[in-house]
Parts: C-alpha cells; sequence; structure tokens
C-alpha cells in the first residue's frame, strides 16, 4: 500500500478545491449554470466509466455497462415511487442489485475471453432494455416518471443532506452530490488498484493461466471484479435517473455502452484516472463540434480514431512522458 | 513406503488419440524425477494432468494419499503442487520482484478487502511479502535483474523467473515444464545447478518434463520413459541408459541424443 508523495497530495488538493470551489464560481460569475448540468453528468458517466476500466484490468472488454446503469436506474426508481424509500438508501441498493444481477451473469459469461466477452456484453444492454419494455414492474415503454427529488437526511436534526425539493438551486446540488461519488469511487480505484486485488488482477491481465498456477482462484477474481463494476454502473445510473426524474428503457442504450468503453480507452487503460480524463474530453469534444453540423459525426470519429493511433495508451500516456504507466 | 506423488494408471484420450495410456510411476520425498521421451510421447499431456490443467480420461494423480488430479489448477496449487511454463508464460509487464510477491499468494493471511481497508494484518503480509521476495531473489541469484520488467529479459533469465514465481508458492512438489529446452550447454548447466539447489536447499521434491538427454541424466535421480504415450521404462539414469527399449525407441538419432 503506497503512500502518496508530497505532489500528489497537492494535486489532489488542487484537484478537489477545482471541482467543489473553483467551477461553481466561474459557472457562478459567467452565468453559464447549463454548465452543472454537463459537468454532472460527466461526473456520473465516469463514474460507471470507472467500473469498466475495472473489467478492462482484468483483460475483459466490456460493452456492457449500460445495461447495468439502466438496472440501477429503474431500481432506484422503483424504490423511490413505489416503495417511498429516500432516494439516499435506494443509491446503494441500486447498486447492489445491478452487482448481483453481474453475478449471475457473470459466472458463466466471465469464461470468455477477448472478443466472445465482449459481444456477450454488447447484447447485455439489448436484453435489459427489453426486459424493461416487458416487465409491469417498470411500466413498458412509458417507463417511469416524475420521480420526486432526493429528500434530505438528517442525524439528531442535524441536516447532513438538505431536501433538494425545496432547494433554490438544485441543479448546483446535484452537481455536489455528483461530484463527491466521483471522487469517493475514484479514490476507492486508487486504493483497490494498489492493494492485493489490483495486484491480482493485472496477474491475470497479463496471464490467467500462470495467475491460475500460483494458486489465484481466478473466476472467482473476476465475478468479484465484475461485480464491482456493475455496483458502479448502477450507482452512475441510479443518480441519473434521479437528475432527469424520469427512467425510459431508452435512458441507456447500446451507444452509451461503447461510450462507456471508450471513455476508458480514450484516458489510458493503464491510469486509475483514465476513465475521469476520457468521460471529460469525449463528453466535451462532441460537444464543441456541434457547430460542424451534419460533419459533426465525421470529425468525431475521425478524430478518435486518430487518438486512438498516436496514443495507444490514451491521454495520460501524454501526461508522463518516458515514465512508465501501470501498464504497457 | 509412502510415495509424496502417485500416478496411478493415467490413460488420456483426445477423441480416438490416446495420448498416455496407463501410466504408472510415484515420485519420492525429495527427488528429482525426470520424464523424458521422444517428441509425441506425451509428456506434455502427462504433465498438465499432474498439475490439473488437463482431466484425466481415466486414472488419478495423489500427492500424499489425496486425489489432486481432475481439479481446478488453484487448488492444486493450494495443496503444494506447482508448475511453471515455459518461458513466454511470465507476468510481462510486471518486474521480477512484483512477480515474486504477486505469486506469494498463497502465504496471504489477510482477506482482499483486509488489504483495501490496510488492516494490521494485511501490512504484516505486506512486509512479509516484500521480505520474502528479497530472500527468493538473493537465494536464485537475481539480484541484478530484480527491478526489471520481466518483457526485458533475456530467455534464460525468463526460466529462473518462472522457477522463482513457482517456488514464491512454497511448493512441496515444483512441476518443471522444459526447463532446458533451446539451452547452450553453459546455461544448462546453470539451470541443473539451480534446480539442485532448489530441491536441496528448499526441500522441494522435483518433477520435470525434458528432453535434453544429457542434462537429464545428469540431474535426476529417477527417469521414466515415455514412448507413443506409453511407458517403457522406469529407473536411475544408469539403468535406463542401459534399458534396451529406451535404445530401440531413440534408434537412429538417438545415441548421440541420450548421451551415451
Amino acid at each position: 500500500m503506497p503512500k502518496l508523495s508530497i505532489i500528489q497530495w497537492a494535486s489532489l488538493a488542487v484537484f478537489l478545491l477545482a471541482i467543489f470551489i473553483a467551477v461553481p464560481g466561474f459557472i457562478a460569475a459567467s452565468g453559464r449554470s447549463d454548465l452543472y448540468y454537463t459537468l454532472t453528468s460527466v461526473a456520473l458517466l465516469s463514474i460507471a466509466s470507472a467500473g469498466v476500466w475495472l473489467t478492462f484490468y482484468i483483460g475483459r472488454i466490456n460493452i456492457g455497462q449500460g445495461a447495468f446503469a439502466l438496472i440501477g436506474a429503474y431500481v432506484s426508481a422503483i424504490l423511490v415511487t413505489k416503495a417511498g424509500m429516500s432516494f439516499w438508501l435506494s443509491l446503494p441498493l441500486a447498486g447492489l442489485f445491478a452487482a448481483g444481477v453481474a453475478i449471475v451473469i457473470g459466472v458463466p459469461i466471465l469464461r470468455l475471453r477477448g472478443v466472445y466477452f465482449a459481444m456477450i456484453s454488447l447484447v447485455l444492454t439489448q436484453v435489459v432494455t427489453l426486459t424493461a419494455l416487458a416487465l409491469p414492474i417498470t411500466n413498458g415503454a412509458k417507463g417511469i416518471t416524475s420521480i420526486p427529488l432526493p429528500g434530505g437526511v438528517s442525524i439528531l436534526g442535524l441536516t447532513l443532506i438538505p431536501d433538494f425539493a425545496t432547494l433554490e438551486n438544485p441543479r448546483l446540488a446535484f452537481y455536489y452530490a455528483a461530484c463527491v461519488l466521483m471522487v469517493l469511487t475514484f479514490a476507492a480505484m486508487y486504493r483497490l488498484v494498489n492493494s492485493r486485488l489490483g495486484h491480482l488482477c493485472r496477474s491475470m491481465q497479463q496471464n490467467e493461466e500462470l495467475a491460475s498456477s500460483i494458486g489465484v482462484n481466478i473466476s472467482h477474481i473476476r465475478v468479484i471484479v465484475f461485480s464491482i463494476s456493475s455496483f458502479l454502473g448502477g450507482i452512475g445510473g441510479a443518480v441519473f435517473g434521479s437528475i432527469a426524474q424520469s427512467v425510459y428503457p431508452s435512458s441507456f442504450q447500446v451507444a452509451d455502452s461503447v461510450n462507456f468503453m471508450l471513455n476508458c480507452f480514450l484516458g489510458g487503460l493503464g491510469y486509475v484516472f483514465g476513465p475521469m480524463l476520457g468521460t471529460l474530453v469525449l463528453y466535451f469534444g462532441w460537444d464543441l463540434l456541434f457547430e460542424l453540423g451534419r460533419f459533426q459525426l465525421l470529425a468525431y470519429s475521425s478524430l478518435l480514431i486518430i487518438l486512438m493511433l498516436f496514443l495507444p495508451n490514451g491521454l495520460l500516456s501524454l501526461r508522463l512522458p518516458g515514465k512508465k504507466g501501470a501498464d504497457k | 513406503m509412502s510415495h509424496l506423488l502417485e500416478v496411478r494408471h493415467v490413460t488420456k484420450k483426445f477423441g480416438g488419440l490416446t495420448a498416455n495410456s496407463d501410466i504408472s510411476f510415484n515420485v519420492n520425498e525429495n527427488e528429482i524425477l525426470s520424464v523424458i521421451g521422444p517428441n509425441g510421447a506425451g509428456k506434455s499431456t502427462l504433465f498438465k494432468m499432474i498439475s490439473s490443467f488437463l482431466p484425466t480420461t481415466t486414472g488419478e494423480v495423489l500427492f500424499r494419499g489425496e486425489r489432486i488430479s481432475n481439479l481446478k489448477p488453484h487448488v492444486v496449487a493450494r495443496k503444494g503442487v506447482v508448475r511453471t511454463f515455459q518461458e513466454t508464460t511470465i507476468f510481462k509487464s510486471m518486474t521480477v520482484r512484483e512477480s515474486i510477491i504477486v505469486a506469494q499468494h498463497l502465504r496471504a493471511r489477510a482477506s482482499l478487502a483486509g488489504y483495501f481497508w490496510g488492516t494490521k494484518t494485511a501490512h504484516e503480509d505486506v512486509d512479509s511479502f516484500g521480505q520474502y521476495a528479497d530472500d527468493l531473489i538473493e537465494f536464485l541469484g537475481m539480484a541484478e535483474i530484480a527491478n526489471e520488467q520481466a518483457s526485458n529479459l533475456p530467455q534464460g533469465n525468463l526460466r529462473a523467473l518462472g522457477i522463482a514465481i513457482g517456488l514464491a508458492t512454497d511448493p512441496k512438489v515444483l512441476l518443471l515444464d522444459e526447463p532446458f529446452a533451446g539451452m547452450n550447454h553453459d546455461e544448462t548447466m546453470k539451470m541443473v545447478n539451480l534446480v539442485r539447489k532448489v530441491r536441496d536447499d528448499r526441500g522441494v521434491t522435483v518433477l520435470l518434463v525434458e528432453h535434453d538427454m544429457p542434462a537429464v541424466m545428469n540431474i535426476s535421480d529417477r527417469i521414466v520413459v515415455l514412448n507413443f504415450g506409453e511407458m517403457i521404462a522406469e529407473g536411475t539414469p544408469t539403468e535406463i541408459q542401459n534399458n534396451e527399449k529406451v535404445i530401440e525407441a531413440y534408434l537412429g538419432s538417438a545415441d548421440d541424443e541420450i548421451g551415451i
């Protein structure tokens, strides 16, 4: 368990100051409150992408995170609207439910490697969408609408989280909530990758046979990792549903699953913080190209191809010239 | 006398092809036993069945009287029977030291969650892994390459790394897959000495599969000879050298290959 260096502590402090103080300050000064929605989305998508990144870390290409985000969104929406549960309690439950589903699905499909696993995972999003259309509890194509905003949480009269419905600016509240969740996620990911589980994942990514020869129960670790990944997908999806106050079978589609994967590629598969940067760049990149009108998709795709050709290890490999990353 | 490892009537069929037919032999504690045979004799198949990387068709392998065939590889490793691979099977982007630390998985006392939260046991484990890795690196004389990434190592060092990874699990029996393949005389002698040292100093019983005859004659206490999937001889190096069936099996190209 490595201790953080002074530089790392300093960059962490700068990062936290930036997202919690500088960004809201800038938005207040410039009046561009639409940015809140964008940045909140980036934070939430990066949580789900972090999960995908973790499955890459055991050598599995996961194009199914949309499925778990959708599951998370529905579970939270159903618990809040039908059972009257507090959103903050439904959030971990949504994650756990997604993780449970991942265990059931993961046991058979995680034996597959390479393109075979990727293909199966690609189907998952469609399967969940179709299931949501068919089940009565998810209300079919009409989806679940008018989900109340998250309520307050207080312990012994001390308000920990205010009721979002009474707030003047719920967008700022969502932004803070998403940032807190993102920081927690990536802190946990950093810790995990540098702990024994992370070492075992790396050993499996590099050679599963050798890993099993030294006594690692590889199928066990694969399922653990896939369930953590899906837990994060479920959390991201649940908060998204709460912001939109609605969930539809089309809330997360195959394209979203592909984007989660692209975020990881773009940021760098060898870097824990890769998915965060990847999500930011990909999300804003798409918006910035809006001016190009009908050429938007063409320019976007070409840029992605060029980036992957010249920076196969992701954007973060730029930051550390000559220095070895966690991988490759 | 009870044997450490017993191979009992092991047969392996791939469809209509019989790769191993009714093989039986024993490995005694603290012995170096080699399985040799011409190409296609079924050595590798037998090796994989002993380490449970392949199921047997019939027959079983016992370790201290307990069946270890037809299990999962990690379960067999847990019991103390660990195999090595040929040089391409390594953790490419880990250094020698990192590989050895990861390979001590079986020595871990803390749970995975314990490592995540950094419990006291986990900290002790991490310290002990580092200590053990340093000891092992010293023992194997790999200090100079300890922090070298595996993908940058030359072939000879990769073999030693493979053995180091196997030894890091603290095995009772180490199964070596062609440890001398593709090595010149000097490298082979170094490896022979290393394998002996592993047996003598660490008390590890060694079973190896190999076709470098001089090295096998030099290193083995006993030898098992396979030909066309059948076991044709078993004995000390001298007995094997004088065994007519063995000479016949190797006839033609054989004489210099066996080293007699």
